[in-house]
This record gives structure tokens, C-alpha cells and sequence, in this order.
């Protein structure tokens, strides 16, 4: 069958467990790997795959006469925003993995299909591919007026472009929350946990639920998403049965459901602890593999 | 005496460093924070109102007004708060006289416009806080702090799990970005005497006037007042109390034994003995739902190294499960949970749970 041929932008450690993820699909060939820095351990181990490498960033890309059908950018918010409306008007599809946002935010098993003829599909965050398909899993079975994310990851595997825009994390995921989620209010918070060895990264989600809910129908959507989820971040998992609270004191009049999940990652490139890098290549895979599916079949 | 300040050759105070001038040591009081921990974020108006009008009376130069959790705290997570926090925030600028009114942010809870709306509403000194090993992720904040004309504090908090040449790295991480007096910050009160001027002196040597040094102490051994004034000695100007001990575990620094102590050792507080005891105990402790007491789950706390806001959220989460609340503190250690992982006391009880009934 033939594959849609892809180009990873940016050499670091997203991009490259993202590379073995792409060498795995049976839609995507990745093709080239580009970086800026000619010593990276990226581009040598994609040098040694089999992949085109290119150290003079993605000028030296789009120069060719052959391009790519999907650009993976896995650089910076500030070069992905640079370098958009060049894969634009070339006609290449943007995965982007950066906080650029600059297309549509898609969480696989919410929206992916509603945004496959987008020219830029965003990945939000690793918070937001944890813990919002829950939300949805919630808002597809009742109303859910408030919907609240909690993400631990481990510190070490908080990089420094989190670290420096904390914030833009939480307002992106919560928008995510809401947007996508289909919560009326959303609110996000990350907490940064040093222990070492590292811990796996843990998300709890809290959604907000009628008085008069079916919470087995509740319990029942959880179960599926996390089958759903599963089928793409095979590491990813309920620590515990949904947990339905009326409302306490401290609950703002609210009953909740509450959902413990576990992101534990394939350990690619990046160490299984970081499941919260794991589950954003892992999703942009996903989208990949859909978006090389229509370019693929268009094509026949 | 054998302190540190004495070979100095300092002043007859024997402290090293002074505020100010005209303060040795600049007492803030967190029972409008910290104690919304222990009164589970349900402070109302009319308590916060006449608390902050009896401390701002007492003389107590800085009130920290807040949800536990910080700026953005009010959530499914900490617990909701009965009364907005930037309504309480508002409130206590309007009746404190010449207090100065405090905030505190969480990076990862809170975000910058929490605090250009708690400036708006009054507050005047910006606190950040992050888990000891975590500085670099409150840089942003302290930028905006600044350039909006805040005065800033940083708090390192659950000091007691770094050396102190670790915490005085990340204090300088802090005072780069604009922080005027790093805090070690002694979140589950595990923290022995020396250990506390040991984590202050590194951050001396490292600061110089860079910036000052606070400590906030918790109660849970039992040590708020002997480690501050362990702080003080070794070059801490800033020290956090809370009236009637009004804070999260076992409480924090009871204010009014601390202000005594002052007077005793002749630091200069500015605040007077006589008044603040009868705030605390005419005023504040009406507003508490109970003492902050040391009891078997405070001192699992202190001992085990847990953040002391999950007491509560422990208590909750024992109850509902019918588990061991002590129990859950230990585990909690254990898994070396830091400040905001409240919601990981529910996966443990039900771990708990699960271990009971194989059992």
C-alpha cells in the first residue's frame, strides 16, 4: 500500500520518538528529519534509519524538489509560527506539536475527524491529550457544567519551554477542556513532581455531574474512551474505578465523577516515565495516520 | 552565645541582618491563607473583615489574604472557596490601616492575571511559590510582579527534602528573576533547628543583598517559634506566623508566642505583645472551626515529610473510604507527593481500601 510521505521539523526529543512512532505506521513514510544542530542525537539516529537528514533547518526542506505530504513540527511555538504559512502554500499538511496553535486543536477520539481537511491541526498539550478525551467521555453522557484537570508529571521530563510559559499550559488545556472537552467552564492545573526515580505521569480529571445522573452510563463512557485512547497510547490507563461523589461542603453544590489515569510511555526514545511527551507523539501519529489515509486515498 | 550572627560582631540583637531600619524582623501573618487550609476555604467576608481591622491594629506590618492553594485556587481539587478570593483580597485592603496586604501564587494553579486583578483589588506584595526543586517555573511571574510595582516574595516550599546548597541554588534562580526575599519554607514542619539555620545561612551566602530570607514554619513537631527564631539568627528578616496558629497541620508559627519571643530577645516586631494575644484570642480563634491541633495526623506530617495541607483533604478521604487517615499521610510521604497532588490522597485511600479487603 503506498504511505504518505512525512518530514519531522526539529531533531530534540519530541521529534525523535515521534520518528520511531512514524517508522511503525502503515500510512507514513517518514522521510527526512530536520534540525539546526548537525551533532544532534536526533539526526544521527535518524542518519542511521534510513532518513534523510538536514541540519540547515527547514529551508533546506522546502528547497527540494520533492516535499512532503505531512510536516510534523515538533520545533518551538515562535519557529512553527515562522514556518506555518510556508507549509501552507506549498500544500503540506501541518501537524503541529508546539504551543503555537495556529490551527485547530484536535484530541483524537473527540474531533479528529471533523478537522481532517484543515492545512494545521495543533496537539495542545500532553495535560490535554491525557485527560480531555475523559472530559468528552463525561460531556457525550450529561451536561457537564464544570470540568477540572489535574496533570503530575515528573519534573525531568518538564522541559525548559514549559517551564518558561507555565501559564500558556493551563489556559491552553482549559480551553481544551471546554472547547473539545464540551465542559461549560474548564480549569486546568499542573504540579511538577521531582521524585526520582521519576514518576509516571498521572492525570485526574473531575467533571461536574447532574444530582440526578446515570452514573453507571458515566462509568460505561469512561471505560470505553480509555479503550479508544488505548488503541494509540497503549501505556494509557484507569488507576481506579470512577469515583461518584454527591456534593460536600467544599464542592461549590456540585456532585462529580472523579477519573485516575496513568500514562505510562512505549519508551521509544524518551524513558516510560515521561508518558506525558509519549501521549503527544503518540497522538500525532494518530492524526498523521488519518490525515495520510484521505492524501493516500485521494490519490487512488 | 554560639550563633552565627555573634561572630559577625553584629548588633546586641544578636541578629546578622535586619529588615529595616526601624523593624528587626518583618512578621507576616498568614491565618487569611494558610488558615483557609484549616477552615476548609469557608471564610467569610465578616471574618476577614474583623481579623485583618484586629492584626492591622495590633501592628502587624503584612496579612496574607488567599485561598490555601494560592491565587486560582478555589477548585474540585483544593476545595472551593465560600467567598471569591479577590472579594476577601479586596475586603482586607479596605480595612487594614497600615497593613500591607499579601497574595499568594502557585505557578500551574494560579496565572499572571490572577495577579494583576489581586493588585487591582489592593494586594501590594505578590507571593510566588514552588516546590523547592521547581523554581525556574515561577520566572514569568515574578517578571510581571515586578514590572507591575509589586513587592515580591518567593516561597521554596517543602524545604526539608533538599540540602541546603540545593535550596540556595534555586533561591538564586528565584532572586534573578526579580524575587526581593526567598523564603525557606518549611511546608509539612519537618524541619529540626539546625536544619533550618543551616537552609538559611546557604542561602545567605548565597543571596548577600540580593535579596532577603523568610522562614515559614508549621507546627507538625511541634518547633514553629525555636525554628524561627533559629531563621532569624542565621539572617532570616521575614518570618511567617499565623494568630492562634490559624494554618494548615498542626498550624503555623503562633504570631502572638513569636512576637513575645521578640520582645524578649529584643528584636524589634512592631507589633504589640498585649494586642496581638487578644486578637488572636478574642477575634481570630471565634473564626477557626476548631484549634490547630498536634495531633496523631499532624505529627505523621512532620515526621513522615508531608505537605500540610492534605490533613483535611486526608480526613476526607479516611472517612469516605473507611481507611487509616494516618495511614494515608505516610503513603503520602512515601510516594513523595508534593504541594497540589491533593488529588492522589483519594487514589491511596482506595489503594488502601483494596489492601483491606484482601485482606
Amino acid at each position: 500500500m503506498p504511505k504518505a510521505t512525512a518530514a519531522i521539523v526539529g531533531s530534540g526529543n519530541i521529534g525523535t520518538d515521534l520518528m520511531y512512532k512514524l517508522l511503525r505506521s502503515d500510512l507514513i513514510e517518514p522521510v527526512w528529519m530536520v534540525g539546526v544542530d548537525p551533532s544532534s542525537e536526533g539526526l544521527k539516529r535518524a542518519a542511521n534509519l534510513g532518513l534523510q537528514t538536514t541540519s540547515d533547518g527547514v529551508d533546506a526542506l522546502l528547497a527540494q524538489s520533492e516535499l512532503p505530504d505531512i510536516v510534523f513540527e515538533a520545533t518551538s511555538a515562535y519557529v512553527h509560527r515562522a514556518n506555518a504559512p510556508r507549509y501552507s502554500e506549498l500544500g503540506i499538511k501541518a501537524v503541529d506539536l508546539t504551543p503555537a496553535a495556529i490551527g485547530p486543536a484536535v484530541i483524537p477520539p473527540a474531533n479528529l475527524t471533523e478537522h481532517l481537511d484543515k492545512p494545521n491541526v495543533n496537539m495542545i498539550t500532553c495535560g490535554g491529550q491525557a485527560t480531555i478525551p475523559m472530559v468528552y467521555a463525561v460531556s457525550r453522557v450529561v451536561t457537564v457544567e464544570y470540568g477540572e484537570i489535574v496533570a503530575t508529571v515528573s519534573s525531568v521530563s518538564a522541559g525548559p519551554g514549559t517551564r518558561a510559559n507555565i501559564d500558556e499550559f493551563t489556559r491552553t488545556t482549559s480551553q481544551g477542556v471546554k472547547g473539545i472537552g464540551g465542559a461549560k467552564r474548564g480549569k486546568a492545573i499542573i504540579v511538577l513532581n521531582p521524585s526520582d526515580p521519576p514518576m509516571i505521569m498521572r492525570d485526574t480529571i473531575f467533571c461536574s455531574i447532574p444530582l440526578d445522573a446515570d452514573r453507571d452510563a458515566i462509568a460505561d463512557s469512561i471505560h470505553r474512551m480509555e479503550k479508544d485512547v488505548q488503541s494509540y497510547v497503549p501505556g494509557y490507563r484507569l488507576l481506579q474505578e470512577p469515583q461518584f461523589e454527591d456534593p460536600t461542603e467544599i464542592s461549590d453544590g456540585m456532585a462529580r465523577v472523579s477519573i485516575f489515569v496513568e500514562v505510562e510511555g512505549a519508551g521509544d526514545f524518551l524513558p516510560p516515565y515521561a508518558g506525558n511527551l509519549d501521549i503527544m507523539t503518540a497522538a500525532a501519529t494518530k492524526v498523521g495516520d488519518e490525515l495520510a489515509r484521505n492524501i493516500v486515498g485521494a490519490r487512488a | 552565645m554560639s550563633d552565627i550572627s555573634s561572630a559577625d560582631g553584629t548588633a546586641a540583637n544578636g541578629l546578622a541582618r535586619t529588615f529595616s531600619a526601624d523593624l528587626d524582623i518583618r512578621i507576616t501573618d498568614t491565618s487569611l491563607r494558610d488558615g483557609s487550609h484549616h477552615k476548609r476555604h469557608q471564610f467569610t467576608a465578616e471574618e476577614v473583615r474583623t481579623i485583618v481591622t484586629s492584626l492591622d491594629e495590633a501592628g502587624v506590618p503584612v496579612i496574607e489574604v488567599t485561598h490555601g492553594d494560592g491565587l486560582g485556587g478555589s477548585s474540585f481539587n483544593y476545595g472551593f472557596s465560600r467567598t471569591p478570593e479577590q472579594e476577601l483580597i479586596t475586603i482586607a485592603a479596605k480595612s487594614a490601616k497600615q497593613a500591607k496586604i499579601a497574595f499568594l501564587m502557585l505557578p500551574g494553579v494560579g496565572v499572571k492575571d490572577d495577579i494583576r486583578m489581586a493588585q487591582d483589588n489592593g494586594g501590594s506584595i505578590c507571593r510566588i511559590a514552588t516546590h523547592c526543586t521547581e523554581a525556574d517555573i515561577s520566572i514569568q511571574h515574578f517578571g510581571l510582579a515586578r514590572d507591575l510595582g509589586l513587592e515580591t516574595v518567593g516561597f521554596l516550599m517543602m524545604s526539608h527534602s533538599q540540602p541546603p546548597e540545593v535550596l540556595a541554588k534555586q533561591a538564586r534562580i528565584m532572586a534573578d528573576a526579580g524575587c526581593q526575599c526567598v523564603y525557606v519554607v518549611d511546608s509539612a514542619g519537618a524541619l529540626v533547628l539546625d536544619q533550618v539555620s543551616d537552609r538559611v545561612a546557604a542561602l545567605a551566602a548565597e543571596l548577600g543583598d540580593d535579596a532577603q530570607i523568610g522562614f515559614h514554619g508549621h507546627e507538625n513537631l511541634d518547633l514553629g517559634n525555636a525554628n524561627s527564631v533559629f531563621a532569624a539568627r542565621a539572617g532570616a528578616t521575614q518570618i511567617d506566623g499565623s494568630a492562634r496558629r490559624f494554618g494548615a497541620g498542626a498550624g503555623n508559627t503562633p504570631v502572638e508566642a513569636f512576637v513575645g519571643v521578640a520582645d524578649k530577645l529584643g528584636w524589634r516586631t512592631g507589633i504589640d505583645f498585649f494586642k496581638i494575644v487578644d486578637a488572636a484570642e478574642d477575634v481570630v480563634r471565634p473564626a477557626m472551626p476548631d484549634e490547630c491541633k498536634l495531633d496523631r495526623m499532624a505529627l505523621m506530617m512532620g515526621y513522615a515529610g508531608v505537605y500540610s495541607s492534605f490533613l483535611k483533604h486526608a480526613y476526607t478521604q479516611a472517612e469516605r473510604y473507611r481507611v487509616s487517615g494516618a495511614e494515608i499521610l505516610v503513603r503520602a510521604g512515601a510516594r513523595k507527593l508534593v504541594g497540589g497532588q491533593e488529588d492522589q490522597l483519594i487514589d491511596i485511600a482506595l489503594e488502601l481500601q483494596r489492601e483491606q479487603a484482601a485482606n
